[in-house]
C-alpha cells in the first residue's frame, strides 16, 4: 500500500477543511499526491487517498481519469510539453516535437535515460509566442530548434549538478 | 487604434504588487463602488452594455440580473479556464494585473451579494496562480478582502481553484462540476447556473476581462465607457492575435475596429511578405473567415455575426497561403476530438469521425466523398447537444470546407488519382 507523506497528510486535512463538500478537495487531494509520487499516480495511490480522504475510490478514479494533468504513468523528471495546437502548428511546433524526440531519444510514452518525457498538447495560452512548450511547470516560448535542445540540455545538466 | 484602458499600466512590473496598483488610484474605484447602491451598480453595468469576454458575449447586467431573491448564498466565480485555442489575453491581465481582476471581482461581488468567490484558474497556468494568490494575500491584509471590507459592512472571501487539463472546465456548467470535485462535465440548460450554480446556490460565471471591465465602468462610468466601441457592443476589448503576423500579441482596441487595419497596422502584416489566406476571428470555433471577408470585417459582435462568424474570446488567428486549411482542420479536429467529454452521442462520436475524415483526406487515402461527409457529419452535430463544445467542432468544418472547397477536392482527388494509379499501375490524369 502506498504511504501518504505526513506533509501531504497535513494538506489534505487542510484542504478539506477549506470546502463545504470533501468532494472539492479531490484535485488539490490529488496534484499534492502526485508530486508524493514522483510525478504520476496509481492504483496504490488512489486507494490510500480513498482510505485517508474516506471518499469511495470510485468518485476518485473519475476526476484522476478525466483530467490530463494527472499523469497515469512515469513523466521522469523533466515532462516536456510541445504545443501542437494551431498557432504553434503555424509556427513548427511539430517540427519542435520531432527534434527533441529525436536528439534526446525520447519515445513517446517512456521516460528517456535522463529522465526525459515528452508530449504532444492542445493550446496552452501561449499562442501570440509560438511555438513554445512547457516543462513541468514552467513556460518556454517563441522558440527555435536550437534553442529548445539547448534549453533540455541546460536542463539535465542542472539535474546532474544536484 | 489602440487604446489601452484596461492595459493602460500592463508595461510597469510594479503594477503586479498592490503598492504599485495602489500608486495608479488602485482600489479606488472599489471605495467608490462601496458607496453606492448594489442595484446601481448592476445598472451601472447594464447600461454600460458590458458583454461577456469569455465567448458567447451575453450582457453581464443582464445575467446578474437573473439571480432569485431567494435568501440562498449566491456565489461568483471567475472564469480563468483560457482553453480556447487561440486565447491567451487572460492569462497576461493575471500575470500583469492580478489586483485590476482581484478589484473588479469584489465590486461584482458587492454588487450582486456574494460573500464567496472563487477564480478557477487552468492548472497549466502554474505562474498565474502564483501570482494571483499573492495578490488575494495581499488584498486580506489590507482589508480589501475579508470581513467588513474597509469599513464597509460588506464582507467578501476569495479563493483559487486549481484546473487539472481539461476545455471543457471552460463551459460554465462544466467549470462548477469540476470545482463541485466531479469530472468537468457540462449540465443542460436550463437551469442557468444563475439560479441553480455551484453546489445547486445561485452562480455568476463571468470571464477574467469581464470582471477586470466592470472597474472601468465604475471609475469611467457608463458615458466614460461607451465612449469607445459601438452602439451595439461599447467599450475596448483585447484580441489576442496569433499566426502568420510579424507583431502577434495582445491588443486592446475599440471594438468596431477594422480586422484588416488589426492585422496590417497593429500587427504590422504578414511574416515574410506572405499573402493573406484566411483569419479565424474569435478563437477556434469562430468559423474562419476568407481574405475577402477578412478584408472588410469590422471586430464587433454584431459585424462578425453579419459575416457568418463571431467574436467569441477575441482570438484572431492569422492565416498566411503557406498553410494548408485541409492540415490546419485537421489540427482542429483533433483538438475537438480529444477535448469532447463524451456525455452527447452527436459530440462523441462526431468529433471522432470529423477527426478521422480530415485526417485521412490530408492523408491521401480518402475520396471524394469524405469531404461531403465530412459536411455531413458536422451539419447533424449543430444545436443537438448538451453544451457548444459539438457546434464548436462543426463551424470550422463547414466554414473550411465551404470557402476553402478547392483544396479539400484537390486532397481527396489527389488521392483518387494515386488510388487508380496503383491499381492500374500507370498514371492518371484528371481532365
Ligand atoms: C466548450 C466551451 C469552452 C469554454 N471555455 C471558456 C473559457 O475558457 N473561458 C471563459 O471565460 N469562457 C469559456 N466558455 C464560455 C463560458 O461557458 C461562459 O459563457 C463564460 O465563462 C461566461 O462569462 P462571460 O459572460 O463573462 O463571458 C466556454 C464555453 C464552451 C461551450
Ligand atoms: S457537447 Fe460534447 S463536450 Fe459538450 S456535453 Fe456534450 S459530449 Fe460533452
Ligand atoms: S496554439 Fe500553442 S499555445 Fe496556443
Amino acid at each position: 500500500m502506498f504511504t501518504i507523506s505526513e506533509k501531504t497528510k497535513a494538506f489534505i486535512t487542510k484542504e478539506v477543511s477549506r470546502y463545504e463538500t470533501k468532494r472539492s478537495a479531490i484535485i488539490p487531494c490529488l496534484f499534492e499526491l502526485q508530486k508524493d509520487n514522483q510525478g504520476w499516480i496509481n492504483n496504490d495511490c488512489i486507494e490510500s487517498l480513498s482510505q485517508f480522504m474516506n471518499i469511495p475510490s470510485k468518485d476518485i478514479n473519475e476526476v484522476f481519469h478525466f483530467y490530463t494533468m494527472f499523469n497515469k504513468q512515469s513523466v521522469g523528471n523533466f515532462h516536456i510539453q510541445v504545443c501542437c495546437n494551431i498557432s504553434c502548428h503555424m509556427n513548427g511546433g511539430l517540427d519542435l516535437f520531432q527534434v527533441l524526440s529525436d536528439k534526446f531519444n525520447i519515445k513517446p510514452q517512456q521516460v528517456s535515460k535522463e529522465g526525459l518525457a515528452i508530449s504532444k498538447v492542445e493550446c496552452l495560452g501561449s499562442c501570440g509566442t509560438a511555438p513554445m512548450m512547457q516543462v513541468n511547470e514552467k513556460y518556454y516560448e517563441n522558440l527555435t530548434k536550437e534553442k529548445a535542445i539547448q534549453l533540455v540540455n541546460d536542463l539535465v545538466a542542472s539535474k546532474k549538478q544536484n | 487604434m489602440e487604446v489601452k484602458i484596461l492595459t493602460q499600466h500592463y508595461d510597469k512590473p510594479e503594477y503586479q504588487s498592490l503598492e504599485g496598483y495602489k500608486k495608479y488610484e488602485g482600489y479606488q474605484q472599489l471605495k467608490k463602488a462601496l458607496t453606492l447602491k448594489p442595484e446601481a451598480i448592476t445598472e451601472m453595468v447594464k447600461q454600460a452594455g458590458l458583454r461577456g469576454r469569455g465567448g458567447a458575449g451575453f450582457p453581464a447586467g443582464v445575467k446578474w440580473g437573473f439571480l432569485p431573491n431567494n435568501g440562498k448564498k449566491r456565489y461568483l466565480i471567475c472564469n480563468a479556464d483560457e482553453g480556447e485555442p487561440g486565447t491567451f489575453k487572460d492569462r497576461a491581465m493575471m500575470d500583469r494585473a492580478p489586483h485590476q481582476l482581484i478589484e473588479g471581482m469584489i465590486i461584482s461581488a458587492f454588487a450582486i451579494n456574494s460573500p464567496k468567490s472563487y477564480i478557477y484558474i487552468r492548472g497549466e497556468y502554474f505562474e498565474s496562480k502564483r501570482i494571483v494568490e499573492k495578490a488575494i494575500k495581499e488584498a486580506y491584509a489590507a482589508n480589501l478582502l475579508g470581513d467588513n471590507i474597509l469599513g464597509s459592512g460588506f464582507s467578501h472571501h476569495m479563493d483559487i481553484y486549481s484546473g487539472a487539463g481539461a476545455y471543457i472546465c471552460g463551459e460554465e456548467t462544466g467549470l462548477i462540476s469540476s470545482l463541485e470535485g466531479k469530472k468537468g462535465q457540462p449540465k443542460l440548460k436550463p437551469p442557468f447556473p444563475a439560479i441553480e450554480g455551484y453546489l445547486a446556490h445561485p452562480t455568476i460565471v463571468n470571464n477574467v476581462e469581464t470582471l477586470a471591465a466592470v472597474t472601468i465602468i465604475i471609475r469611467d462610468g457608463v458615458e466614460g465607457y461607451r465612449k469607445y466601441g459601438t452602439e451595439k457592443s461599447p467599450g475596448t476589448k483585447l484580441f489576442s492575435v496569433s499566426g502568420n503576423v510579424v507583431k502577434p500579441g495582445n491588443y486592446e482596441i475599440p471594438l468596431g475596429t477594422p480586422l484588416k487595419d488589426v492585422i496590417f497596422n497593429l500587427c504590422g502584416g504578414l511574416k515574410q511578405g506572405r499573402k493573406l489566406k484566411a483569419v479565424i476571428p474569435g478563437g477556434s470555433s469562430a468559423p474562419v473567415l476568407n481574405e475577402e471577408e477578412a478584408m472588410s470585417v469590422n471586430m464587433d459582435y454584431e459585424d462578425l455575426a453579419d459575416k457568418g462568424s463571431m467574436l467569441g474570446s477575441g482570438a484572431i488567428i492569422v492565416i498566411d497561403d503557406s498553410n494548408s486549411m485541409v492540415e490546419l482542420l485537421q489540427v482542429l479536429m483533433h483538438f475537438y476530438h480529444h477535448e469532447s467529454c463524451g456525455q452527447c452521442t452527436p459530440c462523441r462520436e462526431g468529433t471522432g469521425w470529423l477527426s478521422k475524415l480530415s485526417n485521412s483526406i490530408l492523408e491521401g487515402s480518402a475520396s471524394l466523398n469524405d469531404v461531403k461527409l465530412l459536411e455531413k457529419v458536422a451539419n447533424h452535430m449543430k444545436g443537438k447537444t448538451i453544451c457548444a463544445l459539438s457546434d464548436a467542432a462543426a463551424f470550422p468544418v463547414l466554414s473550411f470546407v465551404s470557402k476553402f472547397k478547392e483544396e479539400f477536392i484537390s486532397a481527396a482527388t489527389a488521392n483518387v488519382a494515386l488510388q487508380f494509379q496503383s491499381k492500374n499501375g500507370q498514371s492518371y490524369k484528371r481532365g
